[in-house]
This record gives C-alpha cells, sequence and structure tokens, in this order.
C-alpha cells in the first residue's frame, strides 16, 4: 500500500511539473506584454526601464530559472497589472468560485438524481422521454448560450432574479459567503443553474442507469416480497445502491465545474477566479495566467489522486493489477 | 462534412450483391430512426445555405458600403434604409441579422469542419502508431493522451488561445490540439484488436512495409468508430469555437462568427433587444443539435454489438 501510494504521489508531482513547464513557455513564446503595458506617451528609454523592473529583458531560461526558483517557495510572480502577488491574488477569488461550484454540485444532485430515477424506474413513460430529451440537450447546449438564455428569462423578460453580481456577501471564520442572506441566494441561482447544467444531465444518466439495473436485483425483489413500500423500496434500498457511482463521477467533476466556471463568471459578472483568468488573457497578464493553471492543476490531480487512494483502500485488485502492468 | 467520408468509408468492402449492399443496408437502418433523418436534413439545409449565402443573403455584411448606421437595432421584420425587409432585425452597427447569420455560419461550420478534420487525422496517425508499435512508444503516447483528457477542454482551449492569439487558424490549432486526444485513443482500441487479426500477418508475411500495413489494411478496419466520434467531436468543435469567441478571446470581429454575432448582441441584451443575441444562437443551436442527432445515430447503427 505505501509503495503504491509513493507512486501515485510521485506521478502526481510529476504532472504538476510538467504542467508547470508547459504553460510557462507556452504562455512565454507568444506576444510582447510589454506593450500592453506601457502608455502610448512612454519613450524608448522608459519602455526598457519597465521591462527591466518587470524582469523581462532577460533571456526566457533565466527568467524560468528565477520563476523556478520564487515557485517553490509559493510565490508565482507578480500580475503586470494590479502589480499583486498573482496567487494572492487568485486565492482572493477563489471562494467566489467555489461557492458557485458547490451550489452547482448540490443542485445537480437535487434536480438530477430524482428525474434519472424516474426515468430509470419508469423507461417507457412520456414523461421519462422527455427527461432523456432534455439530458441530451443538456449535453449538446453551449454553456454560454443556455446562461444567455437564463438571464434573458429569469433577469429581463421576468425580473425575477438579478443577472449580474454576487449580491452582500457575509463573512465567517475569514471566507466571504453569499449563502447567508435570501438576496445572496437570488443571485447565485441563475450562475449556479447555468454551471450545473451539464452535471444534472450526467446525473440524469447515470441515475437511470443505476436505477434500471438496480430495479432486477434480487434485494430489491426481497424487499417487495417483504412487504416494504414502493417509496421506502426506491428511497432507501435502490438509492443507497446507485448513490456510490454518482458521488464518486460528481466528485471528480468538481474540477471541471471550477474549469467551465470562466464561462459562467464571465457571463454573469461573477466576481471569481474564472473572470480574473479571462482578464488575464486579454490583457496578457502572464503571471496571472500561470497562476491559475497551477492552482487548477493542484487542485484536479489532488482530486484524482484521492480517487485513486480511496478505490485503493477499498477494492485492492486496483493496486495490484498496478503493480503487475 | 460526415456525409461525404460516410459513403467510401462505408461501402469499402465490394460486395457484388444489388438488392442489398452494405451501404443501402446501412442507410436503411440510419433512416429506420425518424428523428435521426430529421438532423441529417436540417443539417444538410444547413450546409447548403451556408454555402449559399452570397446568393441569398439580402445583404453583403462585410461590404461597408451596404451597411447604414441608421439601420442600427431595428427590431425583427422592420424595413431597411435601402428598401428589404430584415426578417431578424438588424445589429448594434446597422447590419442585417439574417445575412450576418449566413455568412457567420460559413466561418463556424468551416473551423468546425477543418478542426474536424485535422483532429481526426492527427489523432489517428498517432493512435495507430501507439497500437502498432507498442512497448514505450505506446505507453508514453497513451499517458500523453490520458493526461490530456482528464483536463477539461474549455480550460486547455483558453490557456491555448492565451498563447497561440487570435485568428481562424490559430482558433482551429487550438481545436485540433484539444481534440486529437479523443481520436487517438478510440483508434489505438480498435487497432490493438485488429492486430492480432490473420489478414495483417498475411500482409506481414507479404512483406509490405509497416507504414502500407497500418494505413492500408489496419486503418480501414478501424473506421467505423472515428465517423462516429468526427460528428460529436466536429459539433463540440463548433460550440467551443463559438464559446471562445463569445469570451472574446477566440475569432476577431473581422470573421464575425456565430459566437462573435452572439457576443456583439450580448451587450444589448439587458435593454431587452433580445434578438441580436437570440437568433444566432438559434442559429448555433440548431446546427450543432442536427450533427449530434446524426452523431447519435451513426453510433447506434455502425455499433455491431447491437445488431441483432
Amino acid at each position: 500500500m505505501l509503495a503504491f501510494v509513493l507512486r501515485r504521489l510521485a506521478q502526481a508531482l510529476f504532472v504538476i511539473a510538467a504542467m508547470l513547464v508547459i504553460v510557462f513557455f507556452g504562455v512565454n513564446v507568444v506576444g510582447d506584454p510589454i506593450y500592453m503595458l506601457i502608455s502610448p506617451e512612454m519613450d524608448q528609454q522608459q519602455i526598457a526601464e519597465t521591462a527591466r523592473a518587470l524582469g523581462l529583458d532577460r533571456p526566457i531560461w533565466e527568467q524560468f530559472l528565477i520563476f523556478l526558483k520564487n515557485a517553490v517557495q509559493g510565490d508565482l510572480g507578480r500580475s503586470f497589472v494590479h502589480g499583486e502577488s498573482a496567487i494572492k491574488l487568485i486565492l482572493h477569488r477563489m471562494p467566489a468560485t467555489l461557492e458557485l461550484a458547490f451550489v452547482a454540485l448540490f443542485m445537480a444532485i437535487l434536480i438530477g438524481l430524482p428525474l434519472g430515477l424516474y426515468a430509470g424506474l419508469k423507461p417507457e413513460s412520456r414523461i421519462s422521454r422527455l427527461i432523456m430529451a432534455i439530458s441530451i440537450l443538456g449535453f449538446s447546449l453551449p454553456t454560454f448560450w443556455v446562461g444567455l438564455m437564463l438571464i434573458l428569462t429569469f433577469a429581463v423578460s421576468l425580473g425575477w432574479l438579478p443577472a449580474t453580481g454576487r449580491g452582500p456577501t457575509v463573512s465567517i471564520l475569514g471566507i466571504d459567503t453569499s449563502l447567508l442572506s435570501l438576496k445572496g441566494w437570488q443571485h447565485v441561482a441563475l450562475p449556479a443553474l447555468n454551471l450545473a447544467l451539464l452535471k444534472i444531465s450526467l446525473v440524469i444518466r447515470l441515475a437511470r442507469a443505476g436505477a434500471r439495473e438496480a430495479a432486477l436485483m434480487d434485494y430489491v425483489k426481497f424487499a417487495r416480497a417483504k412487504g416494504l413500500s414502493q417509496s421506502r423500496i426506491i428511497g432507501v434500498h435502490i438509492l443507497k445502491n446507485i448513490m456510490i457511482p454518482i458521488v464518486t463521477v460528481l466528485g471528480l467533476e468538481f474540477g471541471s465545474l471550477v474549469a467551465f466556471s470562466v464561462v459562467t463568471e464571465t457571463i454573469f459578472a461573477w466576481p471569481g477566479m474564472g473572470r480574473l483568468l479571462l482578464e488575464a488573457i486579454t490583457r496578457l497578464d502572464r503571471p496571472v495566467i500561470v497562476a491559475y493553471v497551477m492552482v487548477v492543476v493542484v487542485l484536479f490531480v489532488t482530486i484524482n489522486l484521492l480517487v485513486d487512494l480511496i478505490y485503493s483502500a477499498l477494492d485492492p485488485r486496483v493496486r495490484l493489477t498496478e503493480a503487475t502492468s | 462534412m460526415s456525409e461525404a467520408t460516410l459513403p467510401t468509408a462505408v461501402a469499402t468492402p465490394p460486395v457484388e450483391a444489388k438488392e442489398e449492399t452494405p451501404f443501402r443496408r446501412f442507410a436503411r437502418s440510419f433512416f429506420e430512426d425518424r428523428l435521426a433523418a430529421f438532423g441529417l436534413g436540417l443539417f444538410v439545409v444547413i450546409v447548403l445555405l451556408a454555402l449559399a449565402a452570397p446568393l441569398i443573403a439580402p445583404q453583403n455584411p462585410y461590404d461597408l458600403a451596404s451597411v447604414d448606421v441608421m439601420d442600427s437595432r431595428l427590431p425583427p421584420g422592420d424595413v431597411a434604409g435601402e428598401g428589404f425587409t430584415m426578417w431578424l432585425g438588424s445589429d448594434g452597427v446597422g447590419r442585417d441579422l439574417l445575412s450576418g447569420i449566413l455568412y457567420g455560419l460559413r466561418i463556424s461550420l468551416m473551423v468546425g469542419a477543418f478542426s474536424g478534420i485535422l483532429a481526426a487525422s492527427v489523432g489517428m496517425a498517432i493512435g495507430l502508431i501507439a497500437a502498432y508499435a507498442g512497448g514505450r512508444t505506446e505507453n508514453i503516447i497513451m499517458r500523453i493522451v490520458d493526461l490530456q483528457l482528464s483536463l477539461p477542454s474549455v480550460l486547455v482551449a483558453l490557456i491555448l488561445v492565451a498563447a497561440l492569439g487570435k485568428g481562424v487558424d490559430k482558433i482551429i490549432i487550438a481545436l485540433v490540439m484539444v481534440q486529437w486526444a479523443y481520436y487517438a485513443r478510440t483508434v489505438r482500441g480498435s487497432a490493438l484488436v485488429e492486430r492480432r487479426k490473420e489478414y495483417v500477418e498475411a500482409a506481414q508475411s507479404l512483406g509490405l512495409s509497416h507504414a502500407r500495413t497500418v494505413f492500408r489494411h489496419i486503418l480501414p478496419n478501424c473506421l467505423a468508430p472515428v465517423i462516429v466520434i468526427v460528428t460529436v467531436q466536429t459539433a463540440h468543435a463548433i460550440s467551443l469555437e463559438a464559446t471562445l469567441s463569445f469570451l472574446g478571446v477566440g475569432l476577431p470581429q473581422t470573421e464575425p462568427s456565430l459566437g462573435v454575432l452572439i457576443a456583439n448582441g450580448f451587450q444589448y441584451m439587458l435593454s431587452g433587444k433580445y434578438w441580436i443575441s437570440v437568433f444566432p444562437g438559434i442559429a448555433l443551436l440548431l446546427t450543432i443539435v442536427s450533427i449530434n442527432l446524426v452523431g447519435d445515430r451513426l453510433r447506434d447503427v455502425l455499433n455491431p454489438r447491437l445488431e441483432k
């Protein structure tokens, strides 16, 4: 077990290191950020001074070595635009993104699970077909388009919910959250639903497949023979058995929720780190781009590592086949 | 473009039976599903409209002389200063939206088609090499594929356009780099099965070169699943391009794809001028859904495990 954990940990660190190199050089080969940062009145000498101050006059490999030295100490450079530490900027915006992603995750379960269960238990009914058609649409519609339609319907036409911003936040234990007031919930509802849409479709499919399979199992027949009510069979026996794969998949998908939030946050003007990334891309703010990617990659690798480790703890076959291959 | 590759790929085994050629059997079972037939018909209509845009569009949106700022933000059905009716209204600078959509479809479809074909070619070649070479080469390639598939495509594409910049060619490169891995994984999977078969052994004992064995003998037998992925991934490419363009990091204003049109309309939407965003969006939607309907049916028809 220890060998397996160590090997996985080494792999994870290797992925992070590889991404660090790829992203740093990838972002640095294009464009010269200096021209985005200077004002038109500056003369040649002032431009050169600005470049020197930002370390942009050195050769790329030297910049990389400096970057690497600082990165090991947890410093991923200073934002060209804001002049602050890039990693601090991102961590400052992170709670808003995580809040959005968590609400979306719960929405996916609360909406997707009942619909999927129904479609799986009554596969021939009309409503089930409608549910499946919606889930296909959920997979094929572009997220940004659904976001626009949500704004148009609920904010512009009906005027029920606000279209932009985060609303008032309350600080608990140093973390700002908007989930403690009604106004905050009104602000989070549309963006979270937008972000959740893809995952709702996914949960519907998983729950439907799980429920169809589980309904034929002996333990369901036995429960029925025992005279248990239908709601108890579904709510306790079937639900418990299909929740395991759904929770696993959603756990793995959490990283992609954070990544997709770039789109949602831009549409709904949600002040999270995805919007920060987009601003950084349009302004060629390299340190922020690199720092964002590293934060997301670390998040991804950690989630994957945790799932792998939990799986291998639960199912020894995983690490045994790994060792022989 | 999926229809273009379809007949050749499916009709490769030259069976001489007159009544029931493999292609006919395939076509019949494809059209059994009415929704898929509808999807294919819709897609053909969209492609024809896009191709015929310069002939049928009431206005050339690139021609600044024919665009009048006085016509800007007209609601659907209003008559433009030049006398023609703007059935879908006009955008923020007075361009007819219907014309803009027809021309925008050309760009969106072109980006989708090019990136689909290129990603398929690159991915298939890499997947075949991985399966045929085996050993260390295969291991390294598949590690890269796994790594890439574990990251969400939007994020990878965003980082790529951050590194590459704006423009049609750069978007296509970014989309190919996002999508090749799907093809590589699928082709490797089927090629691993195929390379153990007798005809590969026969080709090798005849002394054919590795390249000939791989590309002339193994490749045609791995095409069925690739056709399905081409359709799904092309739809995905179109949607991804629209997303990037909407975010302002995809195509520039000089190449107004559907995504750019939607982005232009977004600023007017909160003041109730819905049509500038909504109509290009519907065009985008119909394109993506029609391709997906075809892809879904192809998956069912081409999957030998589902055959009765």
